[in-house]
């Protein structure tokens, strides 16, 4: 069992809108049998994400840009973000797309600014939760765990 | 084999994004299932023992009739293959149109839900799945077997036995006794068996 100031972290991102229940649900999936769960899928949010976001620069970039294939990126980064409780993100995702819609590539351009902006602060928090968490000695172990 | 409540079931996942695929399966194994999960319809339907082209399972290809799968839970948004095109392939096949299929998807559209209902779905889960989701799998699965392992003691008895379940029309087999796998089961029928001499009613 670990002693932790987590559940306390946990709550002041979730306070701040970042993280919602969902996140809350991939600890609850994490126990001995799969201790490493969480860190696991949000790196792999972490890899897909970036690569979307890549592909959104560059549909953002055609001349003129190709809103359909815009769509699809953003579907699947709305999907990932969802997926591990980031709900600030995914509620920018969903304005993005909004904007993809209607056409309107100086909704697109704004609406991809505030994604990149949460998607680098939901980066930070986490990063930090998870050296937190790294940083705790468990109670029932003699060694220090991580680094 | 008999069938009790502590039996592990097989599920096939598909899921062509890797972290949906990793929650998943940490989801469906955390409530007792074995689990395969494939990133394609085509894999999938490889693992079941057919491949796209084809209705029923190579006879070339033993090792995949082994592959027991009792649930097919897939993704609608994939590349190539959706989710639905899966859907018809398995409720398509003779072999595997009885295994229960879920469907899967991030956008609630009540159209898609529809159709995939229509098109024999089981269930459609809106994604993030959640661990509650997982508990109205079993039922499904159970409906599926309960019929096959009723199926499954009136091939190997010699009386006749009145199915409670189904309320299709019969099927005589003549006097001859039948080899137990020359038929694939057909849930809902009612076959009846004579033999000489005795007639036990169940």
């Amino acid at each position: 069992m670990f002693i932790y100031t987590t559940p306390v972290y946990r709550l002041s991102l979730a306070l701040q809108g970042f993280l919602d229940e969902q996140f809350y649900q991939l600890e609850e999936l994490q126990d001995e049998s799969s201790p490493n769960f969480v860190e696991e899928v949000v790196t792999l949010f972490f890899r897909d994400s970036s690569r979307l976001m890549a592909n959104i620069d560059q549909a953002l970039e055609q001349c003129p840009p190709d809103f359909h294939r815009l769509d699809k990126f953003l579907h699947r980064l709305k999907g990932s973000a969802s997926s591990i409780g980031a709900g600030k993100m995914k509620n920018e995702c969903a304005g993005f797309r909004e904007f993809c819609s209607e056409e309107n590539l100086e909704g697109c351009l704004r609406s991809f600014q505030k994604v990149k902006k949460e998607h680098t602060i939901l980066r930070q928090k986490l990063e930090n939760y998870f050296q937190l968490l790294r940083q705790v000695v468990p109670v029932d172990k003699a060694t220090r765990s991580g680094s | 084999m008999a069938v009790d409540a502590g039996a592990q079931f097989h599920v096939l996942a598909v899921d062509d994004s890797l972290m949906d695929r990793k929650l998943i399966e940490r989801l469906l194994k955390t409530s007792s299932f074995h689990v395969t999960t494939v990133d394609s319809g085509s894999k999938a339907l490889e693992v079941l023992g057919l491949r796209e082209d084809q209705v029923t399972p190579s006879a070339v290809s033993p090792e995949h009739n082994e592959i027991e799968v009792n649930l097919v839970i897939t993704d609608y948004c994939m590349p190539g293959m959706t989710g639905y095109d899966l859907l018809k392939k398995i409720k398509g096949s003779s072999s595997l149109k009885d295994i229960p299929v879920v469907v899967m998807s991030s956008e609630n559209v009540p159209s898609r839900i529809n159709r995939c209902l229509e098109g024999g779905a089981e269930e459609f889960f809106l994604k993030p799945v959640q661990l509650s989701d997982m508990k109205r799998l079993r039922p499904h699965i159970l409906k599926g077997r309960s019929k096959d392992q009723q199926l499954q003691r009136e091939e190997n008895s010699n009386t006749i036995i009145i199915s409670s379940s189904s309320s299709g029309s019969g099927s005589g087999s003549g006097g001859s006794k039948r080899k137990a796998m020359d038929e694939e089961p057909s849930p809902g029928r009612t076959r009846l068996r004579f033999s000489a001499g005795s007639l036990t009613m169940l």
